[in-house]
């Protein structure tokens, strides 16, 4: 059974089929109940599932993330929502210091299975701190993990796969693709959540992206199509642990890379990318690895942020760059 | 200010026993313990004042990295420790050695973690007693959110967590207080006031009673003789009934006093007098326990001497048991960074094995 289905509607699915599977499966955050969420991801959920499960919190997200690791010391597996990523940074002590280190703390004993969604990146034209690409932070902290889907395919089957994982997990979701639609067949095989995946295979350039940005590069190698020039488009999906051996392989063929993101190049996941890569493939690589990605500045207002965001013509930009170096 | 009760300034302050050992009753928490029940207490109170003592021994020796001593407040934790059911669940900071003492986690685990040879040490499952936590004030949400697990599970178990007059100035503390208020969790808040934050006194932290912000949360707060193990007995078990009982949430300040430094890297020297530190020795919450059980002729010296040697084996014990307690192997810092398989960390720990076996084999 396929369905044409947008991002945010794959993820309320993905809740729902993690939620039914597993009573321990709790939904926290602000306004995700009667509201259904700002984004309408958990739309309908507490009518389904009560009041009990999908809990509308207090506004303080510190003890949003607080609170879901003393239920999940008690047996509980929590699904956390922050509202938008620019308020993450309240909650980041009881991440970094509490829910990524309890269980390396107690020798094991006490496992961290919590998710945290929540909704990043830029372009749909918000007030400041609604457009972060705080990843890096994230995927630099061991004892998390790190995913983003960029599609409403990969929405339905991570959230699921998020959930169930017993470490606990960043979700990470492109906000601007929410309404994006996908074909899902929820009777096909998901695919693993820690491997990228070649979503569209090129024998020129390997441009590696992730949530967002899969879909300007697409775009990007679309257009490069016209001119002959073909890209490799490699979706991460999963930042940390990060699928190397995927990235590797397909520069091995290409000789080339470039990797794109909205979070500023400085030190951003291009950046390990780039080291390891190196690593790995010098002798394959005919060009330096170039990054495409925001600037070292605060995110911009809006009616500059297209200027911030790498788009088409910004990836073919360094596409032609790797091409003639 | 902050209304010091030893200034007279506080009539809701609960005592059941006085410094001088004489008994008194309060309206609100009568208590009756056995004989048996005042020894077991003294017992408590020597022992993990004898462990605390060897602790600061032990570092001074070089032994133990630091500790964080709990000198002054043994009556205040042994209360609170022996007030919980064993299905009850505790949260703790890095100073509770006493409560650790009562869920049964042995003194020697504690000091692995003051050596540097664990971040835990104990099983929080099997002892209910949560991992020490050193970040201020972050345990507080945490024990919110076990409480309202409690509360979905329907049982009649209770959560208690520590937190100390510093703490209370966190946002995670305070917004704990309005979770634990807004779900009506089963969670006592356990303030050991004990007058300083390192160099800071309890007026940097408030301008009122501790216990009387509790109220402009939505729930009771009581200010107990944090010295005195019977009030902080009676006082927690109350707390504890209350929530087991769908009263939900409650404060209680321990009123209390750190007698020795913050830690063992601190020199209280610098920011308190000594007067201080002498007027509290008065009110010491072993004393008047000692004293009582005289006065009511419920130990003999054969006891007490009991009790020293008790304490004395233990000492021997863990000074020999920390100094075996071997260092940890160099790669399992990689074992439970994550509870499922990381290929980076996988792979960083295979790299790094065979570095190491490759000094072996230069031999």
């Amino acid at each position: 059974m396929a369905d044409t289905i947008t991002l945010a509607k794959a993820i309320n699915q993905g809740l729902r089929a993690a939620m039914e599977a597993d009573s321990k499966v709790l939904l926290m955050g602000e306004d995700i109940g009667k509201l259904g969420g700002v984004f309408r991801v958990t739309d309908g959920l507490q009518k389904d599932f009560g009041e009990h499960r999908v809990i509308d919190t207090p506004l303080a997200e510190s003890s949003i993330v607080g609170t879901a690791i003393g239920l999940a010391i008690r047996g509980y597996r929590p699904v956390m929502e922050v509202q938008f990523d620019g308020f993450v940074y309240v909650a980041f002590d009881q991440i970094v210091s509490q829910m990524a280190k309890m269980h390396a703390r107690t020798d094991g004993t006490v496992p961290m299975p919590l998710t945290l969604r929540l909704p990043y990146g830029g372009g749909i034209g918000a007030v400041e701190h609604h457009s972060e690409s705080p990843e890096a932070y994230f995927a630099h902290t061991a004892g998390l993990r790190v995913v983003s889907p960029s599609n409403p395919v990969d929405g339905y089957w991570m959230i699921q796969q998020a959930v169930r994982c017993q470490d606990p997990v960043i979700f990470l979701e492109p906000k601007r693709r929410y309404w994006d639609k996908g074909l899902l067949d929820v009777d096909a095989a998901p695919f693993p959540l820690f491997q990228a995946r070649v979503v569209r295979p090129g024998s020129d350039v390997t441009v590696v992206a992730y949530g967002p940005m899969v879909r300007t590069c697409l775009e990007a190698a679309a257009a490069a199509e016209a001119e002959g020039r073909h890209l490799e488009v490699v979706d991460l999906r999963s930042l940390s642990p990060l699928d190397v051996d995927t990235v590797a392989a397909s520069v091995e063929r290409t000789g080339h890379c470039v990797v794109v993101h909205e979070a500023p190049v400085f030190l951003g996941l291009g950046s390990e990318i780039a080291a390891r890569i190196t690593e790995r493939c010098f002798y394959a690589m005919e060009a330096p690895i170039l990054r495409v990605g925001g600037f070292h500045t605060p995110y911009p207002p809006s009616r500059v942020e297209k200027h911030f965001l790498p788009d088409l013509d910004r990836v073919l930009h360094a596409v032609d760059a790797v091409l003639a170096y | 200010m902050s209304g010091r009760p030893e200034e007279g300034h506080d009539p809701g302050f609960v005592q059941l026993l006085t410094p001088e050992g004489e008994r008194v009753e309060h309206p609100d928490y009568a208590l009756a313990l056995e004989p048996g029940d005042h020894r077991a207490l003294y017992r408590d109170l020597v022992l993990v004042r004898r462990v605390d003592a060897e602790a600061t021994a032990l570092q001074r020796q070089g032994e133990l990295g630091l500790w964080a001593s709990l000198l002054g407040q043994e009556a205040a934790q042994i209360g609170a420790g022996r007030a919980l059911a064993a299905s009850d669940f505790v949260f703790p900071t890095y100073r509770e050695h006493g409560v650790a003492w009562c869920r049964g986690v042995d003194p020697l685990t504690l000091l692995g973690l003051f050596r540097g040879t664990t971040n835990g040490g104990w099983d929080p499952q099997e002892h209910r007693f949560g991992p020490y936590t050193i970040v201020i004030g972050d345990q507080c949400p945490q024990a919110v959110g076990y409480a309202m697990g409690q509360l979905l599970d329907g049982t009649d178990e209770a959560t208690l967590v520590f937190f100390g007059d510093g703490a209370s100035s966190q946002g995670d503390v305070n917004e704990a207080f309005i979770w634990a208020s807004v779900f009506n969790a089963p969670v006592v808040f356990f303030c050991q006031n004990n007058q300083w934050a390192i160099s800071e006194p309890l007026e940097r932290q408030t301008r009122i009673p501790l216990y009387q912000r509790a109220r402009g949360f939505g729930f009771p707060g009581v200010r107990v003789d944090g010295n005195d193990v019977l009030a902080t007995l009676a006082v927690t078990r109350a707390a504890l009934q209350r929530a087991r009982e769908g009263g939900g949430p409650s404060l209680i300040e321990a009123y209390t006093y750190r007698m020795g430094a913050h830690t063992t890297s601190d020199d209280p020297t610098r920011y308190r007098a000594d007067a201080e530190v002498q007027a509290w020795k008065l009110r010491d919450p072993i004393e008047r326990v000692r004293s009582y059980l005289h006065k009511q002729q419920l130990v003999d010296a054969n006891f007490l001497t009991a009790v020293d040697a008790e304490a004395e084996t233990l000492a021997v014990r863990l000074r020999a048991g920390v100094r075996a307690l071997p260092d940890p192997d160099p790669t399992s810092m990689f074992r439970h960074a994550y509870a499922e398989p990381h290929p980076l960390v996988d792979e960083e720990r295979r790299h790094y094995e065979s570095y190491l076996a490759g000094f072996a084999t230069e031999g």
